[in-house]
């Protein structure tokens, strides 16, 4: 099926997410559906609120099995906001939790001195300039990000952007071979960014048979 | 870096576009959709809707309204305006706002902002605040459009509420308000020292200095304007150029 699996699990706005990609005209559906999602190009995880929560949800659908045998499949995967923390082996939100760890690393909060949530307009400063996913993207290039908990990977080679918050230095997107994330929302982040949907989507492509 | 905000509001009144001085004197001025992908297109941060919709039929037409804002407008939306249960919320979240604006009906019942940061997280609750100044110092809390006292002390329910799940102040100062004399710097500043969330100044923007001084002096996170950008005196453009020079973090 030439379609992107919008992974809806009842956390966030997947209302959003969908316009972004048909404002690039990316071929996708919503769906909790294992069946449906093993036969898609490619697998979006969206997502706002709490970690544990959505690990509850996910759990609840019984989604994690196939997560993860498409994502060890080599299926590409892009989480956003919350759902690039899950892409995560565990976070520090309420306690500890499990993530679904297929990057390797953790999620901390920010330092209690700051403003939290982190609201607003940031830039991203490019670490992986042979990025798939952010052909297109200029260095420096501002984004909307809401949160309050940020990614740690310990395979520093994931790291595709960085962004400045206060004193903070944080990993603001990840490109781990079939598996990218973004702490930003780039379907909030203007038209200039929506091209990440289409280079997803051109890697999908890429990547699979179907 | 993370930048200030200039985010224009737009109040709607049954699906449409008003424009007014406190809220008398209603003028059509368009269709909400368009406004806001204007804005969008100049350079606008975020936007707002402000719904005082009276009628009955009121949620069903700021969805549509937001609705289809969210198919064109790809910059963050809070809406706001009568908004009284985590229903109304979930509702107006589905349908591709960003974010709920809550003011009475959470002085009413501060769990309303619990029960929704719970449910959506922090970042979806935006507490406003209407702020007026008392004869002995310090500003007190007014509802319903700025028609109600409450005898709250404004500093006093920032803090709860942000204990209670608030993850930004929408706080506008009454006595400014409509004034075009300059945002109140003092209340912004002595908000902002209060909490650790972000804080969005309104009411009093006459050009783009007030802008400069808030964000400045006044320690906002953000500015709110309604009538210099409605009416056209100065664009979301222009007043982003002006603070970018004057060394504020701008997105341009």
């Amino acid at each position: 099926m030439d379609k992107i699996a919008v992974i809806d699990y009842g956390m966030g706005n997947l209302h959003s997410v969908m316009k972004g990609l048909q404002y690039e005209k990316v071929p996708a559906v919503l769906t909790d559906n294992p069946a449906t999602i093993r036969k898609c190009r490619g697998i979006i995880l969206p997502g706002v609120g709490a970690f544990s929560d959505a690990m509850v949800e996910i759990g609840k659908r019984k989604l994690q099995g196939v997560l993860t045998e498409e994502v060890n499949k080599g299926k590409p995967i892009l989480g956003i906001c919350l759902g690039m923390q899950l892409l995560f082996t565990y976070s520090l939100e309420f306690g500890k939790h499990k993530g679904l760890g297929f990057v390797p690393g953790k999620v901390v909060r920010f330092n209690r001195k700051m403003k939290v949530p982190h609201i607003g307009w940031n830039n991203a400063e490019i670490v992986n300039k042979k990025s798939r996913i952010f052909k297109g993207i200029k260095n420096g290039q501002y984004f909307y990000f809401v949160h309050s908990y940020y990614c740690v990977p310990s395979d520093k080679k994931a790291i595709l952007t960085k962004t400045k918050y206060g004193n903070t230095i944080f990993t603001s997107a990840v490109e781990y071979g079939n598996v990218f994330g973004f702490q930003f929302h780039p379907e909030k982040s203007s038209e200039k960014a929506m091209v990440v949907y289409k280079n997803f989507y051109d890697i999908c492509k890429g990547s699979s048979k179907n | 870096m993370l930048t200030k905000r200039i985010i224009p509001c737009l109040d709607v009144n049954k699906g449409r576009v008003v424009k007014g001085i406190k809220f008398l004197n209603l003028v059509d001025a368009g269709d909400p959709v368009e406004a806001a992908y204007e804005y969008n297109l100049a350079g606008a941060d975020e936007v707002v809707f402000l719904d005082i919709t009276a009628s009955h039929e009121k949620r069903k037409t700021i969805i549509d309204v937001i609705r289809k804002t969210a198919e064109k407008v790809f910059i963050p939306l809070t809406v706001g305006g009568g908004i009284r249960e985590v229903e109304d919320m979930e509702l107006i979240l589905k349908n591709g706002a960003d974010k709920i604006s809550v003011n009475t009906a959470a002085v009413n019942d501060p769990s309303l902002i619990k029960n929704g940061a719970k449910k959506f997280g922090s970042q979806c609750i935006v507490l406003a605040v209407d702020a007026k100044r008392k004869p002995k110092g310090g500003w007190e809390v007014y509802t319903h459009g700025g028609r109600t006292a409450t005898g709250i002390d404004v500093i006093k329910w920032v803090k709860k509420a942000v204990g209670l799940g608030a993850g930004e102040i929408l706080l506008t100062s009454m006595d400014a308000d409509g004034t075009k004399a300059g945002y109140d710097i003092e209340l912004n500043r002595e908000v902002a020292d209060a909490v650790r969330v972000p804080v969005i100044a309104s009411g009093g923007a006459g050009n783009p200095e007030h802008m400069f001084d808030v964000l400045d002096k006044g320690k906002a996170d953000a500015v709110l304007a309604a009538s210099i950008f409605h009416y056209k005196e100065y664009t979301v453009k222009s007043v982003k150029q002006y603070l970018a020079k004057k060394g504020i973090a701008i997105r341009l």
